[in-house]
């Protein structure tokens, strides 16, 4: 008896807890249209994804290189090293990019956007809003919101044209793969409309799942030390596990099915 | 203060205009509970307008709670909560807000947003609320912080302001709207001697000036007598006194003596409530 | 002075994003060919597609000059059909061209090369809807082996 009821105890909460993060979702979105928000937004877009830069770029252009040399090392026994351009950028496009900038993105804005708004919520600063009759889900959550599904995509394609970057400079440069066929080869084979605009639209969803989780967690959180560290670690936990799942339904959907 | 003076001449003539009511917050036969624990069982108070009110207790009995009530921040169980004539229980979001306009509520930490300046903190609900241009603004934000002291502070960050300093500020934040009621949660807690007689000494002057109606919700005995015109005391889920100052001293409740004297044990027990105490100790004499 | 600069940053991130797609449009990816406008379809039934797929390439004498859009198998007789998107830039083939699939390299992928035909008097030229009559099946290793095997076997005798 006590285990039905701790199974149904807990699949009530998480309901719950869908139902509130869904009414948060809705009134961020429906507060868009406010032009009083937009300077906000983009003192968001400063936070979450000018500061996200220097990890994003550095991380793209690692991953490109680390890819060009594994890539080149099993691709040279073939004889088909040439195919190391559309191998790196597919990879990045279709995969990488997305997925490791929605990771990434989680742990450094993700997190400390978690982190920011149950310290607000700690601080009695939400309360506050609501006392001075300003709607926080219109102050706080929308900008923020809007911000992180504005700057993932942007900071996805930058990881994937860095990345390509960096495998031109171990492939080519290095490993001596000729400049022409990493390009051209490349060129042939990625698809505008399939690759570059699908990867766009994975990243687009990942920034709304790992947007809406580290603010959920934020303005959901009990507002103690100890409740906002869990918050900020559920953040992380559950915008990767809801990336890597998500990630897996849009690949079949996109690629996999002919 | 002659600049408040200027402030005060337009709020009186704002208030004039009303219909002179007796009290500003009614609130009748109101149960809260929070989970399974009743916070509050029925109590009824009246907040008189233009005066100071207490309200006091023991700490932990959710007098927060009740200045949130009053805010329409949590709705109660049973019972009705009047502003100014209208329930705040049976108005719509967009009401709410409306209300919420007319009162301010200064909160324990002061909750000044922390990304921005003193300054642009003031500026906040006039910006939100008001379409003034910025001349105006940094006018009103100027006599606002002179009126808490705090016209040199304007562009300090709220990180770097005392506690004191804190709360001085966010109560300029407060009546920038010009309010009607201002609540106050714990304006005293955790200050040192010198901002206590501070803040005190604004409490009444600002009320006195702007014709406000502030509700203070304290333990602090001693400050309370010297400031509040009317003072209620809540313990035990229920209001256990009630009337100005003398009236408080003078009562021969054991409840209210217990609480202005500080004893340990009372009407207001010790001991947090334990099943059948009897029953644990001496197996059970019923 | 602070809200300054942050404009200034997102505008310098906005910037980096827009090389960052120009690099991928001109540089990484092809436009892909399509829109209905552009093309004109033609069908090939073919009795063997080896690895073809939607989206594999069509060439003349190496020139790409459409796309495979779509295989489906006619349920009548059984036959994979071939659905090719040809540019309209591409037009007036012969109706004696001829398809045929074939392996870029060793190992790479398969797609449809395209021979024109001979065009004399009386030929028309292949319209929107045609299909090709001409057409050559991929080439499937175990078929080639059993054949070379079975061939050997009759040489020795």
């Amino acid at each position: 008896m006590k285990f039905f009821q701790s199974i149904g105890a807990k699949t009530i909460g998480k309901l719950t807890a869908i139902g509130r993060a869904t009414y948060m979702l809705m009134g961020a979105l429906l507060a868009l249209p406010r032009l009083k928000n937009i300077p906000l937004t983009i003192k968001q877009v400063h936070v979450v994804g000018v500061q996200s830069l220097l990890i994003i770029i550095v991380s793209g252009l690692f991953i490109g290189m680390v890819m060009a040399l594994q890539g080149y090392t099993i691709l040279v026994d073939y004889g088909a090293e040439g195919s190391l351009g559309p191998m790196v950028a597919l990879s990045l496009l279709r995969e990488l990019g997305p997925v490791v900038t929605a990771l990434l993105f989680a742990g450094r804005a993700g997190s400390a956007l978690t982190a920011e708004i149950g310290l607000m919520k700690a601080t009695e600063q939400i309360s506050s809003l609501e006392m001075m009759a300003v709607d926080p889900l219109r102050r706080i959550v929308a900008p923020r919101f809007w911000a992180g599904i504005i700057s993932m995509p942007m900071l996805a394609l930058i990881f994937s044209a860095v990345g390509i970057l960096g495998g031109h400079l171990v492939g080519v440069d290095w490993l001596g793969v000729d400049v022409g066929s990493y390009w051209s080869i490349m060129q042939s084979t990625v698809e505008w409309g399939e690759d570059v605009v699908n990867g766009i639209i994975k990243s687009l969803v990942f920034a709304l799942v790992v947007t809406w989780i580290a603010i959920f967690k934020g303005y959901d959180s009990i507002p103690t030390s100890e409740g906002i560290s869990k918050a900020t670690t559920e953040t992380v936990v559950y915008s990767s596990l809801a990336v890597l799942g998500l990630d897996f339904v849009l690949t079949a959907l996109m690629f996999g099915i002919e | 203060m002659s600049l408040l003076a200027l402030l005060v001449s337009l709020i009186i003539q704002g208030s004039i205009n009303k219909i002179a009511m007796d009290h500003l917050v009614e609130i009748d036969n109101l149960t809260f509970r929070r989970a399974d624990r009743v916070i509050y069982d029925g109590i009824t108070l009246s907040i008189p307008k233009g005066k100071i009110t207490a309200v006091m207790g023991p700490s932990g009995i959710g007098k927060t709670t009740l200045l949130r009530l009053i805010g329409g921040q949590l709705t109660p169980d049973e019972g009705d909560i009047q502003f100014d004539g209208d329930s705040i229980v049976a108005m719509s979001r967009k009401e709410l807000y409306r209300a919420r306009r007319r009162m301010s509520m200064l909160f324990q930490s002061g909750a000044l947003f922390t990304d921005m300046t003193v300054f642009d903190n003031v500026a906040f609900p006039l910006r939100e609320h008001t379409k003034l241009s910025e001349d105006l603004i940094a006018t009103t934000v100027a006599l606002k912080l002179q009126a808490v002291g705090l016209r040199g502070a304007a562009q300090l960050m709220p990180s770097e302001l005392s506690g004191g300093m804190a709360r001085r500020a966010a109560l300029a934040r407060a009546i920038a709207l010009d309010p009607d009621l201002i609540m106050y949660d714990e304006p005293f807690a955790g200050q040192d001697p010198i901002s206590m007689g501070v803040l005190v000494k604004l409490i009444r002057g600002l009320n006195d000036a702007l014709n406000l109606t502030s509700v203070v919700v304290t333990h602090d005995v001693t400050e309370v007598l010297t400031i509040a015109d009317y003072i209620y005391i809540l313990a035990d889920k229920r209001v256990i006194g009630e009337g100005t100052a003398q009236q408080i001293r003078e009562s021969d409740s054991e409840l209210v003596q217990q609480f202005l004297k500080g004893k340990a044990d009372g009407p207001v027990p010790f001991h947090y409530p334990a099943p059948d105490i009897e029953n644990t100790f001496f197996g059970g004499d019923k | 002075m602070n809200k300054y600069k942050s404009e200034v940053l997102v505008g310098m991130f906005v910037v980096l994003t827009i090389a960052a797609v120009m690099l991928l449009a001109l540089k990484v990816a092809n436009q892909s060919v399509g829109g209905d406008g552009d093309t004109y379809t033609l069908y090939a039934k073919f009795d063997n597609i080896g690895g073809l797929k939607a989206r594999s390439s069509v060439k003349v004498g190496g020139v790409n000059v459409g796309r495979v859009t779509s295989i489906t198998l006619d349920q009548e007789d059984f036959t994979p059909v071939v659905e090719l998107s040809i540019l309209k830039s591409y037009d007036g083939f012969p109706e004696t061209s001829s398809v045929s699939i074939l392996t870029s390299g060793l190992l790479g992928e398969q797609y449809v090369g395209f021979q024109p035909g001979f065009s004399f008097d009386g030929v028309a030229n292949l319209k929107d809807g045609d299909y090709l009559q001409d057409t050559k099946s991929a080439l499937v290793l175990e078929d080639l082996i059993g054949q070379f095997l079975f061939s050997r076997g009759s040489d020795e005798e």
